[in-house]
């Protein structure tokens, strides 16, 4: 489904991974291991289109992703570190906002189901600025589920997760790679998701340039 | 894809009505500026008078270019602008959303309020109504070139400067045949040829301005 083909990448005279290729099928989870500053954003980034890589390309269902917006950006979700969120809407608006930039729209009990599920359940006419950091990441958890994406794109989802949210979005991949989708992530934190996914493994070949 | 459009506009549009004082920056610093100069020059009608086309427009062209920063910045920073580059419908789209967004809580009030300082400035009648046609030309033309200086600074801290750099030199044409036809009109000459060329260049910068913000927005995004 997504192939990423010899990538390069380089960061302030730093090459942070060159020859990078894998491919991620439908139903698969992929894991980009490595330590701070070894260029997992970077690589998700690239994936997604919004970075140039200095080398190699990614394909998706064997096109270009650059010459295949459309198709690609229908078909995949991405969360990066920034939160997204709004301080000014409320919960509900947020989500719907997010959807938005999908073209998606969702009718009201979709919507309260989605932020049940992610323990916002009470919160959908509460301002954004009223949040904790951790409600709002749980705010990006209810769009992705939403999102109808078949690849999901998470730069550390775990983030200011209690356990009980890192539980949910275990729960929330596995549900989704056994329902055929595929999810590339990155964490910190341990996610052993029953030991079915894959691994990359980045910084083992910087080198300053 | 005019679904998509319509979304963002409502959003941004929400997004302005639920933080009122920074709507009305612009507007007072456009009322402010204006009345400042009879003050410090003279109060006399007939120096107001020859001044006022002048003044008025480089006034309302200095508030557009205070608040361009809006168009982009805080969607930048809180990750919502990867969201809009993420998505399937083209950027352009969007990007025109937002500009028109803009246009609608900048341009449209300084318009709505131009009459009145017009007044103030003594103005003649006629010329008051062409002051009102040129600004509604050249306000939009205003947004939308601002938009392409922005998505290109928008990455860069404190780049205020760097802005006015980038966009001051493309919207010197607007100023100077915006306030030349308030001006010719007190005169009671036509002012055909003044506001056709704002049309032509509201047209041009309508179809290439949201373009070249798009593509820009997407280099910005990739370093």
């Amino acid at each position: 489904m997504l192939e990423v083909q010899s990538l390069e990448c380089i960061r302030d005279d730093r090459q942070l991974f060159s020859a990078l290729s894998f491919t991620v099928a439908e139903g698969e989870v992929l894991q980009i291991e490595g330590a701070n500053g070894c260029g997992k954003t970077s690589l998700l980034r690239i994936i997604c289109g919004l970075r140039l890589a200095e080398a190699g390309r990614v394909l998706w269902r064997n096109a270009l992703i650059q010459a295949n917006r459309e198709d690609y950006y229908a078909n995949m979700v991405y969360i990066g570190h920034l939160p997204c969120i709004k301080a000014e809407l409320t919960v509900a608006e947020n989500v719907r906002s997010l959807l938005d930039t999908r073209s998606l729209t969702v009718t009201e009990d979709i919507l309260q189901d989605a932020l049940l599920k992610v323990g916002l359940g009470s919160y959908d006419d509460v301002a954004g600025k009223a949040l904790s950091s951790g409600q709002r990441r749980r705010i990006l958890l209810a769009f992705v589920q939403l999102s109808q994406a078949k690849l999901w794109i998470l730069d550390e989802p775990l983030t200011a997760l209690d356990t009980q949210g890192v539980a949910l979005m275990e729960s929330m991949i596995i549900a989704h790679r056994d329902a055929g989708g595929s999810v590339i992530f990155t964490t910190h934190h341990g996610m052993l998701l029953d030991g079915k996914m894959h691994s990359v493994q980045l910084g083992r070949q910087i080198k300053a340039l | 894809m005019l679904k998509a459009f319509y979304h963002l506009l409502v959003r941004d549009l929400r997004l302005a009505m639920r933080n009122r004082h920074e709507l009305i920056n612009p507007l007072i610093f456009f009322v402010l500026v204006v009345s400042l100069f009879p003050l410090a020059i003279t109060p006399t009608p007939d120096a107001l008078q020859a001044m006022a086309p002048g003044v008025i427009w480089v006034s309302a062209l200095l508030a557009v270019l205070l608040s361009l920063d809006r168009i982009f910045k805080l969607d930048y920073e809180d990750g919502s602008l990867d969201q809009l580059m993420l998505s399937p419908n083209p950027l352009m789209i969007l990007v025109l959303a937002k500009v028109f967004a803009h246009w609608l809580l900048t341009g449209l009030p300084l318009v709505i309020i131009a009459p009145l300082l017009g007044m103030f400035m003594s103005l003649p009648a006629e010329a008051i109504t062409v002051l009102i046609y040129s600004l509604l030309l050249g306000t939009p033309v205003l947004s939308l070139v601002g938009a392409i200086g922005v998505s290109l600074t928008v990455a860069v801290n404190r780049g205020g400067v760097l802005l006015s750099l980038i966009i001051l030199p493309l919207y010197i044409p607007i100023l100077i045949f915006g306030a030349n036809a308030v001006d010719v009109a007190m005169h009671g000459s036509s002012v055909k040829g003044q506001l056709l060329f704002l049309g032509a260049m509201l047209a041009l910068s309508l179809s290439l301005a949201p373009l070249a913000t798009a593509v820009a927005l997407r280099i910005t995004a990739a370093r």
